[in-house]
């Protein structure tokens, strides 16, 4: 950004552009449409959701553990779908952290630029991959896959979907740790170095602790996907409302049952049409939450080397 | 040996046992990404290989899995692409050049806009979905049509598109700007004349990417997307069904041959997202440049 300083000398006065004013005036427009998407979101998700909470209890819906909007004997709780969404989110946060970093370390701290040139890109397209396709081969491959090393896995189970949600998102963990570890200045490590210590002990104990913000923000974004990805989580671990902490076991998430029932002819106003946006309500919540923690880690630790 | 060298060997040794451990480690991890990534790939290509032939690309879904194909849910998926090329590139970029060249960083509501599309940019798709169910397919009324669908499709993807652009602009030295400022040109020459021409690789590549994205996404067109199954070719404002939808549609069929239909839509996917990466990744190593 340049930032033009007004001469102190008393020059004749600046004639007011109106073109440059205007284009001034459109960009800001455009930058402000981002800002109207938020507001039409909250908007669209409250209005509607404040509907459904005159009809049914805010203390019924966030404590009562029996979902079953449609059933004749209707519940409205939506504790299931929320811990469905932390136990699918749980799994998949286990394999893309360790993972995640492992790339994330390799790719800055041991491959050489020529090496990572040619695995960044492959690590581009996966993160491509439509997460349709990555559901589709969770439910008819690691499914399959999963009971013939002996696990007694449902069909839709949360094992499967988990592993591959978790996979998909190594690329975005590791992205993001490798950026806050390049931003770790080379003068640490070759303090490090020059007191004697090895590869392992500068990677583990100077470059991954001075990243360490960054580290945690990629973790943070990360589990904040994983609560927010329905393709996977609908085709893969099913639509069972139910409070289980067993991975071989079929539950349903906040995403697949938005998914599901947006997807059905839902009558507009009816109680089922409102039930999307509390649970949509919910889910922004939850994830806004998590976002602005992470980027307020980025923040930190840009501010620290730069 | 006295017992000093012999106690600093062992150290030597476990030192090495350890580094070794922990390389292998890291491979381990390549070796998840990339063998889920080759197996993924290898899995689809064999399933859906028998089914795939001039019918998919050109005929109609149907409930006979012998004669279903996905031409009406392939064309709309290119209708989609092309809404979101139009609208979010511009916006996206007029954003970027907003942020970069124009905000004062130090004024609120500008600090408000940079959280918000960073905050945007990782709000779940299916969010999106609602709000394009509630504000365009019931409150303005248009219904499930394939408008829709390409609107709420800009709107994610357009925080890709302005990240990628800012970096692109950021990427622009200062020195070229205040060159041009030296020669008397005004702001808005400074950034039509100078700043964009030069940032514009970066720029196409990052539209590229954020345009596959949205040819892949699915969750908003659960919501915002046909209900029934569409036998007839897409219009702006009629009925449709994407591509990812419609796999997602073959994935949901108990008939073992939807699943390889699934599949074959599956290639076909796949074979567009991934041409517009490698178009992007092209783009970015072609025309990369030392300042």
């Amino acid at each position: 950004m340049v930032v033009i300083e007004q001469p102190a000398l008393a020059l004749p006065r600046k004639r007011i552009r109106w073109g440059e004013q205007l284009v001034h005036l459109l960009l800001f427009i455009a930058a402000a449409i981002s800002v109207l998407t938020t507001l039409g979101i909250v908007l669209s998700l409250l209005m509607p959701a404040i509907d459904f909470f005159r009809e049914v209890s805010p203390w019924e819906f966030f404590t009562g553990t029996t979902w079953a909007p449609l059933f004749l004997d209707a519940h409205f709780g939506v504790v299931p779908l929320v811990v469905g969404t932390f136990v699918i989110s749980f799994w998949s946060a286990l394999v893309a952290f360790p993972l995640g970093v492992g790339v994330a370390i390799y790719l800055s701290e041991y491959a050489r630029p020529r090496t990572s040139a040619v695995l960044k890109p492959v690590l581009e397209i996966l993160a491509a991959i439509p997460t349709v396709v990555l559901g589709y081969f969770a439910l008819t491959f690691v499914t399959p896959f999963l009971r013939d090393i002996g696990l007694s896995v449902e069909i839709f189970n949360v094992l499967s979907a988990s592993l591959v949600l978790g996979i998909m998102l190594i690329p975005t963990v590791a992205t993001l740790s490798e950026d806050a570890m390049a931003a770790v200045p080379r003068d640490l490590r070759d303090g490090g170095y020059a007191l004697g210590a090895d590869k392992l002990q500068v990677s583990t104990r100077i470059v991954v602790p001075a990243a360490i913000s960054g580290i945690i923000a990629a973790f943070v974004l990360a589990f904040s996907r994983a609560v927010g990805e329905t393709m996977i989580v609908l085709i893969a671990a099913g639509q069972l409302a139910q409070i289980t902490f067993d991975p071989r076991e079929t539950i349903e998430t906040m995403t697949a049952f938005i998914g599901a029932t947006g997807n059905g002819d839902v009558p507009t106003g009816s109680i089922e049409y409102k039930t999307i946006f509390a649970v949509g309500l919910t889910l922004f919540l939850i994830t806004l939450v998590m976002n602005l923690v992470s980027i307020r880690l980025v923040r930190k630790y840009r501010e620290i080397y730069e | 040996m006295t017992s000093v060298e012999l106690q600093q060997e062992t150290t030597r040794r476990s030192r090495a046992w350890k580094n070794r451990l922990f390389l292998g480690v890291m491979l381990f991890s390549m070796f998840v990404a990339f063998g889920t990534l080759a197996v993924l790939l290898v899995d689809t290509i064999v399933t859906g290989w028998p089914a795939i032939s001039w019918q998919i690309l050109s005929s109609l879904p149907s409930s006979v899995p012998g004669e279903a194909g996905a031409r009406p849910a392939i064309l709309a998926t290119l209708y989609l692409g092309l809404i979101v090329l139009v609208l979010s590139v511009p916006i996206g970029v007029l954003t970027a050049i907003y942020l970069e060249e124009y905000a004062n960083r130090s004024r609120w509501w500008n600090k408000l806009i940079e959280v918000n599309i960073q905050n945007l940019a990782a709000v779940p798709s299916i969010v999106y979905g609602i709000l394009g169910l509630a504000f365009i397919v019931r409150g303005i009324g248009v219904g499930r049509v394939v408008f829709a669908g390409g609107l709420i499709l800009t709107l994610v993807v357009l925080p890709t598109v302005v990240v990628a652009s800012r970096e692109a602009i950021r990427s622009v030295p200062d020195s070229i700007r205040q060159g041009a400022f030296a020669l008397g040109a005004t702001k808005w020459q400074v950034v039509w004349r100078q700043v964009l021409p030069a940032a514009i690789p970066g720029m196409a590549t990052g539209s590229i990417l954020a345009l596959s994205r949205a040819v892949g996404e699915t969750a908003p067109l659960l919501m915002v997307g046909a209900v029934v199954y569409v036998p007839f070719n897409p219009t702006l404002f009629g009925q449709y069904t994407a591509l990812p939808v419609q796999i997602y549609n073959w994935t949901k069929q108990p008939d073992a041959e939807f699943q390889t239909l699934a599949a074959a839509g599956a290639i076909v996917l796949l074979v567009i997202v991934l041409s517009m990466n490698a178009v992007a990744i092209f783009l970015r190593n072609r025309y990369r440049r030392q300042w």
